[in-house]
């Protein structure tokens, strides 16, 4: 396929697979990234997210399978396609030893832009960012947001067509978290096309227009959020006591009543259940109130993403915190 | 935005625009050594450090109370000594930029493979005249004098530059190897060590045991520190100066390959 800017995909991969020894970090992974749309990359630790940004920003050669960026193989045509990406990587990337504006600077004249373009480029994207104030002190000295920050200026200097984020937000606070959130939308407004693993469901919700989950190197479920969200059963029975000692008691009932696989939340005496006919509601409501059990809560609503991942890989997003995350840092 | 603003991105790069990129390069080096204090204070004060060591400490001694003729002997060694563990930076400087994650950004440019790579070493050569300027400088102050003409110096330093060019290529291919900046500090040492001292570079090779002196004779700090002596005190200089030119370009020759498949297969 040769290039072509109305192609309606600005990346395509078809069964991406990547071994690292005897580890398979990608077993078959198809994506696709609609031009100047959001691709939620959603997937725990270790599950393959960022060793398949890295065969898309080509940083490695895939094992099997292919992948395209606007129509150029990351392989065969890397040079083009690296003409065309930015990468803000999930080990922030920028030069420590450098200020701001000289990290900026020498990107600039590594793609080529004369001296004074390049520091004109510089300022700007500082400014964009916030960090005018701190443009001339070294990136060490920079908290983790800041950084975050510019090395999401550094990957915008040469305008890239479509815009890799490998976890932009991983280990920042939230009120940081928050302002990267906003600078990402700022950029989807310019019509970037953007590709953005992360693990945290909520940012996937907040951000993409669709997404991909993936689980132990292959994928389990792609869709729009909604989509997604509908395959859990689309809506949500919550159910809080008002005596928290009647918690099982409510579960158990619930569990009677549907066919679902009931989630209780003694912390937060919370009882969750997915339903899919909702005739059932007032039915369960019903036998709530014969048995006597009064409610300090009783809600139906969508079921959130977290919810759908459980559902999709049969455990919750954060389970593998600290099992797997050696296997994606091992390749570096 | 509209399709047709778009130009169609290049098949491949000049290697002018190679050359561009490892010049960028080279300013980031460069750059980092001046932000870098700890760096400056060390490249300055470790030739001091050897001066004043190797002069009081081993001068009387060796040359029978005379530290300045020891002076006028070992400085054209610690020349050489400096440069030799200031090669070290280079495989510190690539490790760091790998296990930093900047070597992904870089690759993830539109740019020379090789440039980074490059800009790595040619940076260095900063650090490099900076050491021997302190050497030189210091090693006057305590009464070194230059017996043959400012045109044999020059040359004396331009031969320790070209050789420290190659050895450079050991120590990035060393930084690509090892998985930390530590263990270029630990195996780097371990590999400098008896090159530096198993040489004349320090002292007369008579005493040393025919096994030692086997060595000596084959190890190319011997030639440098000769042709180097040769330079700047007097002495033969034609055979020594050429084996080292030839060494260090036998180094170039095999280590720049080596570090350049080396950093393809890490990164």
């Amino acid at each position: 396929m040769r290039y072509d800017a109305t192609t309606a995909n600005a990346v395509e991969a078809t069964g991406l697979v990547k071994r690292f020894g005897k580890t398979t970090a990608l077993s078959g992974v198809d994506l696709v990234a609609r031009q100047g749309r959001v691709l939620g990359v959603l997937g725990p630790n270790g599950a393959g997210k960022t060793t398949a940004v890295r065969i898309l920003a080509t940083l490695l050669k895939p094992d099997g399978g292919q992948a395209s960026v606007c129509g150029y193989d990351v392989v065969r045509d890397a040079h083009q396609v690296r003409q065309l990406i930015g990468l803000t990587g999930q080990y922030a990337s920028v030069d420590e030893g450098l200020s701001g504006t000289n990290n900026l600077i020498m990107i600039g004249r590594l793609l080529g832009l004369p001296r004074s373009d390049a520091r004109a480029r510089a300022g700007e994207l500082l400014a964009r960012f916030e960090l005018t104030d701190a443009a001339g002190r070294p990136a060490k000295t920079y908290s983790g947001g800041m950084r975050r920050r510019l090395d999401l200026a550094a990957s915008l200097v040469g305008h890239p067509r479509v815009l890799y984020l490998d976890e932009p937000t991983t280990g920042l606070d939230p009120r940081s978290r928050a302002d990267v959130w906003v600078m990402i939308r700022g950029l989807i407004a310019d019509g970037v096309t953007v590709l953005l693993t992360t693990q945290y469901l909520e940012e996937a919700d907040h951000l993409a227009h669709d997404i991909v989950v993936i689980d132990r190197g292959k994928v389990v479920a792609t869709g729009t959020p909604d989509e997604l969200k509908a395959r859990a059963g689309g809506q949500v029975l919550q159910v809080s006591p008002a005596d928290l000692a009647r918690l099982a008691e409510v579960a158990a009932l619930l569990a009677a009543g549907t066919t679902a696989e009931v989630v209780t939340d003694a912390e937060a005496g919370v009882v969750t259940v997915p339903v899919t006919d909702t005739a059932l509601v007032p039915h369960l409501f019903r036998e709530l109130d014969d048995r006597g059990i009064e409610l300090a809560e009783f809600t139906l609503r969508k079921a959130s993403l977290d919810e759908v991942f459980f559902t999709l890989t049969g455990h919750r997003a954060d389970d593998e915190e600290n099992g797997d995350c050696e296997l994606e840092g091992s390749n570096r | 935005m509209t399709a047709t603003a778009i130009p169609e991105p290049a098949r491949r790069l000049s290697l002018l625009g190679g050359m561009r990129n490892a010049f960028t390069l080279t300013w980031r080096s460069v750059l980092k050594i001046r932000t870098n204090m700890e760096d400056v204070l060390g490249l300055s004060l470790q030739p001091i450090m050897f001066l004043v060591l190797f002069t009081y400490v081993f001068g009387g001694a060796i040359a029978h109370g005379s530290t300045h003729a020891y002076l006028q002997y070992e400085l054209p060694g610690l020349l050489v000594m400096s440069v030799v563990f200031a090669t070290l930076g280079t495989g510190l400087m690539l490790n760091q930029d790998i296990t930093g994650g900047v070597f992904d950004r870089f690759r993830s440019l539109p740019i020379a493979r090789w440039a980074p790579l490059a800009g790595a070493v040619l940076g260095d050569m900063v650090r490099y005249v900076i050491s021997v300027a302190v050497t030189i400088g210091f090693g006057m102050i305590l009464g070194f004098r230059v017996l043959t003409n400012p045109v044999s110096a020059i040359a004396g330093c331009l031969l320790l530059l070209a050789f420290a060019l190659a050895m450079c290529w050991v120590s990035a291919l060393l930084g690509l190897l090892v998985k930390t900046p530590q263990g270029v500090q630990v195996f780097g040492s371990l590999a400098i060590f008896p090159l530096v001292f198993g040489s004349s570079l320090l002292v007369p090779t008579a005493t040393m045991p025919g096994w030692l002196q086997a060595f000596v004779k084959v190890n190319p700090i011997t030639d440098l520190s000769a042709a180097e002596r040769g330079l700047f005190t007097g002495g033969p200089v034609a055979t020594p100066a050429v084996r080292s030119l030839l060494w260090a370009l036998g180094i170039f020759v095999v280590f720049a390959p080596l570090a350049v498949r080396a950093y393809r297969r890490r990164t």
